[in-house]
């Protein structure tokens, strides 16, 4: 294929995965890189790579957006970014030492895990906002506010240490696949620490790009980040990221997430099954 | 943002949280802004020279060496090489996250929250060693 067909198909492809990242939440990088590998027959290196750039830039857009509104919760974000950003290096460090074939298992692994994450039920407001903070969450001055339809919510922030234990296997998933692993990072937030989903999801995206930023140096030193292939991934992502958070309020979702998931399921399905039979 | 009532109490001892809002926010969106434009440029660069060759991501030979490092990207870009820019923009994108924790120090800095302060320095410290020393030596 000559560069420019290459670039105009993952363009495309690009656009769609980051609309329909930016509709479901689970972000553009965990289709982008099925789609390199399984129908263009990209090397994962090269995908992951690809992958993890155009994280940071979804992450930059929508967390500039939802900073403004005042839903993320900077105390908690950074405090939690001490176990992303040390998983992500782990990681990063770890996919050099790992053959393809593994990496795309593990990626099947999560996409699917995924699906079946989305399918679970929140906690309930109540029993969210009963309780009070764990120690550290208070030492921290993590209990925060948010702006809603009813006013102001106050909330408290629990089980930190529990949290920043599962942040860090995001971190290490995130370093290990070029993924921002986003759902990991809302279940950590949302349902161990039971911080309101609004702010769940605003403070993931603020820490999507920290988090990926602290492999890209090493991904850039191994090569996985090549110009060429890159290129086409981040601005598509990008713009279809943008384009799909402002649909996001507009669009029945109900239908597209059935499909979105069905799609993962599959794409899931099948990098185990290359991995296993060492098509990757 | 965190604790809003504590930036009440001592309104002159730092910035308010809606400011520090407002400059997170504008940070990430001028980031990104330049880095897509550099790409971009990059981008059409690259297609009008190199857009009749062929690819080819099928084997990993990882990227050229010059893509690999600083001086290498910033050489090519000053040859006006479409790949120069395009990594550049990426670099550019990458730094759009450091530099906001770099703003968060400075923000709990100003607010003696000493705690977060270091908390923050370690983070930013991690990213650093990271790019740094593990990544573009």
């Amino acid at each position: 294929m000559s560069i420019l067909s290459l670039t105009a198909v993952v363009l495309g492809a690009s656009l769609l995965a980051g609309f329909l990242g930016a509709l479901t939440g689970l972000g553009g990088g965990v289709v982008i890189v099925p789609f390199l590998t399984l129908a263009l027959g990209v090397d994962i290196r090269y995908a992951v790579g690809a992958s993890l750039v155009s994280v940071i830039a979804t992450s930059s857009g929508a967390a500039s957006a939802y900073v403004k509104e005042g839903f993320s919760n900077i105390r908690v974000g950074m405090f939690l970014e001490i176990g992303t950003t040390l998983g992500a290096i782990t990681g990063a460090v770890i996919a050099a030492f790992v053959s393809p074939p593994v990496i795309a298992v593990v990626f099947g692994i999560v996409l699917i895990a995924n699906v079946f994450i989305s399918f679970a039920s929140s906690p309930d407001q109540a029993s969210r906002l009963a309780g009070t903070s764990d120690r550290l969450a208070a030492r921290l001055h993590m209990d925060g506010e948010y702006p809603s339809l009813r006013g102001i919510v106050q909330y408290h922030v629990r089980r930190v240490p529990a949290g920043l234990g599962l942040m860090s296997v995001a971190g290490i998933l995130s370093g290990l696949l070029g993924i921002g692993s986003g759902a990991l990072k809302v279940i950590a937030m949302d349902r161990v620490m039971r911080i309101p989903f609004k702010v769940s999801t605003a403070t993931s995206n603020f820490m999507i790009g920290v988090t990926a930023a602290s492999s890209a140096g090493i991904y850039l030193h191994r090569g996985y980040i090549d110009p060429g292939l890159t290129m086409p991934v981040m601005l598509g992502v990008l713009a279809g990221s943008l384009i799909g958070t402002q649909v996001l309020f507009r669009t029945p979702t109900r239908r597209l997430r059935w499909l979105f998931n069905a799609v993962v399921f599959a794409l899931g399905v099948e990098m185990i099954f290359n991995g296993l039979t060492g098509r990757i | 943002m965190g604790s809003r009532e504590e930036s009440e109490l001592e309104p002159r001892s730092g910035w308010t949280d809606d400011q520090v809002d407002r400059v997170i926010g504008n940070l990430l969106r001028f980031g990104l802004l330049i880095s897509a434009a550099v790409v971009a440029v990059g981008a059409a660069i690259f297609l009008i020279r190199h857009g009749g060759e062929t690819a080819s991501y099928d084997i990993f030979l990882g990227a050229p060496r010059t893509y690999r490092e600083i001086r290498g990207i910033l050489a090519e870009t000053a040859r006006f090489h479409g790949r120069g820019f395009i990594m550049a923009g990426l670099i550019l994108l990458v730094a759009t996250p450091v530099v906001r924790v770099a703003f968060s120090v400075l923000a709990f800095l100003k607010r003696r929250d000493h705690t977060f302060v270091a908390i923050t320095v370690f983070v930013l410290g991690v990213l650093l060693f990271s790019i740094f020393w593990l990544g573009l030596r």
